[in-house]
């Protein structure tokens, strides 16, 4: 028998694995995306307030490939879509590892609305692929994946499901807590959910909605209470973005966390980027969910523990 | 000091001035939003327990428990006098503090008390004690009808199963940590 026992006994799920990545890249050729790789170490990553990069000698390994794949989409790649490793300071528990794989993709011409549409069409064929069918057995939740899926926005969760508005938790400074204890669990148990129209504040690089600014357009898909993707449409005003990167940064001051050197050349060529989508999925969650994994550690060959 | 990123379970913790210890915990972080330690934590003053959230950066103080070596002198009502092996101090642990340690209490007996500043908060038994036992009853030769086991009472009051052989009297030796039958005591 195998000395490293864990490793062995992760055969099956590291098989799985490969077949959805595989998946992932089939869907995407199919439906006309290029795939594309930028530098995984850059010299600094877009300031938001409660993201921290690994520093890497003076320079940083980067926290998602957004910055790049935007200056893609801005220099006329249309469609792009990239798997790779990121990396996250302190980001270690059942769901999170400080090393990850994220699939980012951007269409032009998408918003969100179209975005949720993709995210559905994606996860479908991935089912198919590897052969779960329309029906994921995910923590005691039978997962119905034929459309549609559930969608509701954050001020409707807040009243459905907590015991506060989402108005009032911003205004306590409790509106993490509570979607972590009282919204997030009970989203996507029947069917995936996509929670959308966070308040403004909460979407750094989205566009804030045109009939109510105090919402920007962005949505999270939820499985089985977990979250798996973060999309929305894009901020594509660079005087608008040098704005809200500089109100992270001094949200990171008051912190106590270092700040991060402005994007120069992202914000100088955000506007030649047309309107366009853009999401980021976490590959091993969601790998997790198709295999009904009980932590982040049985879909991954090595956690930093085992090294 | 601890920060919340150090919680993890078992680390000893002080809150609201009482030692407690992490019995569960959970990193979250909701999209965009800032990481929450979610945990659970047993107080070891009375054992109950109580849920919990942290962010990022909040910091505790490491509850550092002294341990001395005292022996149990006796027992007054709900109090019991332990002294200091090496200072000959004597100090009083109430019952609700020992919990389930009392029934394993004899006289002269060495064990580890658990002080949380002045304030004796528990003691630590050794794995095994041996007890005698006051009441059982006896043993039918031959009935093969009969259990595997039989009640009895000990010198503590404790009250336990034993195998049939075992007779009013007899010393036995306790495992401290179940609280079961552990063997008897040739004498």
């Amino acid at each position: 028998m195998a000395k490293n026992w864990p490793l062995a006994r992760r055969k099956r799920a590291l098989h799985q694995r490969a077949r959805i990545l595989q998946g992932i890249r089939e869907f995407f050729i199919e439906n006309g995306y290029l795939e594309v790789e930028t530098p995984c170490r850059i010299p600094a990553p877009a300031p938001e307030s409660h993201i921290d990069a690994v520093p890497s000698s003076t320079w940083f390994l980067h926290t998602s490939p957004e910055l790049c794949m935007k200056r893609m989409m801005a220099a006329g790649y249309e469609k792009v879509f990239q798997i790779c490793r990121c990396w996250r300071e302190r980001e270690r528990g059942s769901l999170h590892l400080p090393e990850f794989t994220l699939l980012e993709w951007y269409g032009a011409g998408g918003d969100y609305r179209s975005l949720m549409e993709e995210c559905e069409e994606l996860i479908r064929f991935l089912a198919q692929a590897i052969g779960t069918g329309r029906t994921i057995h995910f923590r005691e939740c039978e997962v119905d994946l034929s459309s549609p899926w559930e969608r509701i926005s954050v001020k409707e969760a807040f009243q459905r499901l907590a015991r506060t508005t989402a108005t009032e938790a911003l205004e306590k400074n409790l509106f993490d807590e509570i979607m972590v204890q009282e919204i997030e669990p009970k989203l996507g148990l029947r069917k995936p959910t996509f929670l959308y129209d966070y308040p403004a504040e909460r979407g750094t690089l989205a566009r804030w909605k045109s009939e109510d600014p105090t919402v920007a357009e962005r949505f999270e898909l939820y499985m089985g209470g977990v979250e798996l993707a973060n999309g929305f449409s894009e901020l594509v005003d660079s005087e608008e973005q040098r704005k809200r990167f500089l109100m992270e940064n001094e949200n990171r001051q008051t912190r106590g966390k270092p700040i991060y050197s402005m994007p120069d050349r992202f914000l100088a060529e955000l506007d030649d980027m047309p309107p366009s989508a853009g999401i980021a999925l976490g590959v091993d969650r969601l790998v997790m969910v198709f295999l009904d994994a009980k932590t982040i550690d049985e879909v991954v060959a090595f956690t930093p523990e085992e090294l | 000091m601890y920060t919340a990123s150090d919680l993890r379970k078992g680390l000893k913790v002080i809150i609201d001035g009482e030692p407690y210890v992490v019995t569960a915990f959970e990193f979250s972080k909701p999209g965009k939003g800032q990481a929450l330690y979610r945990t659970k934590l047993r107080s070891m003053i009375t054992g109950l327990s109580i849920d919990r959230t942290y962010r990022e950066g909040e910091t505790f103080e490491p509850a550092s428990l002294e341990e001395r070596v005292m022996q149990f002198l006796y027992k007054e009502g709900d109090h019991y006098h332990f002294m200091d092996n090496e200072s000959y101090e004597q100090i009083i642990i109430s019952e609700e503090s020992l919990g389930e340690a009392k029934s394993f209490l004899i006289d002269n007996l060495n064990v580890k008390v658990l002080l949380f500043g002045d304030r004796a908060i528990g003691v630590e038994l050794p794995n095994f004690v041996n007890l005698r036992v006051m009441k059982t009853d006896p043993w039918m030769r031959g009935d093969t009808s009969k259990a595997d086991f039989k009640p009895a009472t000990l010198e503590t009051g404790y009250e336990l199963r034993v195998p049939p052989f075992i007779e009013e009297g007899e010393l036995i030796t306790i495992d401290t940590r179940t609280g079961e039958f552990s063997k008897r005591v040739k004498e």
